[in-house]
């Protein structure tokens, strides 16, 4: 068994952990964060994205013991104190989901993507939530989500 | 869906690395970005004693360029080396077999090392490193040796890494031309049916002076194959695909699988040569 510390939403959490703990089964079993989905364990469907220092990694393919001392956003660390995200505003507005399965992995996906390009073209958004599996929306929504984000993030900048 | 158990050793040195892997032997993994391995162990395709994680190894992460080419270290992840600009134009067809591994957000963990020691015959950067003539540098408890790519890609999954060996770097050479690499996969992101890289040379008079291509998942390894000869010193306009097409289809040894039959394979090779041929020699 291993201790380790995350700063899971700017919050030091300490665990102690089997290596082989996933940091996906760390963050829901472990530190009781249950925002963060598990489709595939495989990779495929992206439901597990969360960031780690701020890039986007699927966390059902990374060992919590390789990450400890690392910051890791999940999607409780999105919203605001007062409101969600402009993210999760636009997937609301838009109807970006449906079952809400996928929905934690696209909303962390697309928050580190419109924060390296605040104004993508459909086919960049496209290629930007290709590693994202929805099986309710058939994409049209979550695609008119990310632009609607990416002008809700133009119009407060922080 | 859970990876079977295993002993875990974080070592912070080359060094420390290579002492563990040779104590381990035979029953010792390598863990860097881990987006094929950890798959594997979660889906209990692979059960390995012990886990060699080398994300605290310090110096492994860096990407050295100079007019030679570019050198990858083992910690450099496919986002850092796509992102490098100085990478892109001392070798840009790593870029460009970049764009097409997997999706973004595996590439932000995935490493460009892994992927060559992963050895899969239907990935791109085994092919990229295969066609340019490129090396993979591995280091044990006993010394460091440059392993060429023509002798590392062994087979299906397999290199000439031995037991108790690290890859610390891969170097991918200059190519004093154009090159491209296509592909078609039937999800955006999977593995490719058939994929080609090409490297061109072309003189003054636009005739086709050089010409390799490197081909994916019709064969244990990448198949590279010189066309050169086969386009017979014309401009890119005059070549006789046919004859470059036969060139290369007699060397590739596709099999079907569930995506695609070898004869779709075959013939998917053949349009994604010339395909790719055109777009290195840029027309």
């Amino acid at each position: 068994m291993f201790d380790i510390t995350l700063i899971v939403n700017g919050v030091p959490r300490e665990a102690r952990v089997p290596a082989r703990r996933l940091l996906s089964d760390c963050l829901r079993h472990d530190l009781g964060l249950t925002g963060t989905h598990v489709g595939c364990e495989h990779g495929v469907c992206g439901a597990c994205t969360v960031l780690l220092d701020g890039e986007p990694v699927r966390s059902c393919l990374t060992f919590a013991v390789t990450v400890d001392g690392h910051e890791i956003t999940t999607v409780e660390g999105l919203a605001g104190p007062d409101r969600p995200s402009p993210v999760q505003r636009a997937f609301a507005e838009c109807h970006g989901l449906q079952c809400g399965f996928c929905t934690p992995g696209f909303l962390c996906t697309t928050t580190a993507f419109l924060r390296d390009n605040p104004a993508p073209t459909d086919e960049e958004v496209l290629e930007g939530i290709s590693g994202n599996l929805c099986r309710c929306t058939g994409y049209q929504n979550i695609v008119k989500s990310v632009h609607r984000a990416a002008e809700l993030l133009a119009e407060e900048p922080t | 869906m859970k990876p079977p158990p295993f002993d875990y050793h974080a070592p912070t040195s080359v060094r420390e690395a290579v002492e563990v892997l040779a104590e381990v032997g035979a029953h010792g993994k390598v863990l860097a970005g881990g987006q094929s391995l950890i798959p594997l162990l979660n889906m209990r395709l692979a059960a390995p004693g012990h886990l060699v994680d080398i994300n605290r190894v310090a110096g492994l992460g860096e990407i050295e360029t100079d007019a030679t080419g570019v050198r990858v270290g083992a910690l450099a992840r496919h986002a850092a080396v796509e992102r490098s600009a100085a990478a892109s134009l001392a070798q840009p067809l790593l870029g460009q077999a970049l764009k097409q591994v997997a999706h973004s957000v595996i590439r932000n963990r995935g490493t460009v090392v892994g992927s060559l020691v992963h050895a899969d015959p239907a990935a791109e950067l085994p092919a990229v490193l295969a066609l340019l003539g490129g090396s993979v540098r591995l280091a044990s408890v006993s010394g460091e040796r440059e392993v060429a790519a023509a002798d590392f890609f062994t087979g299906p999954m397999e290199s000439a890494i031995r037991t108790g060996e690290l890859a610390v770097s891969a170097f991918f050479p200059a190519w004093d031309g154009g090159t491209a690499f296509v592909e078609v996969a039937r999800r955006h992101g999977d593995y490719a049916m058939a994929g080609v890289a090409a490297a061109v040379r072309l003189d003054d008079d636009l005739r086709v002076t050089a010409a390799r291509v490197a081909c994916v998942s019709v064969g244990p390894a990448p198949v590279v194959v010189d066309i050169t000869e086969a386009c017979g010193n014309q401009s890119v306009a005059s070549v006789d695909w046919g004859a470059v097409v036969a060139a290369v289809q007699e060397r590739i040894e596709p099999e079907a699988d569930i995506h695609a039959t070898a004869d779709y394979r075959r013939h998917l090779t053949g349009v994604l040569v010339e395909r790719a041929v055109k777009a290195a020699a840029d027309v």
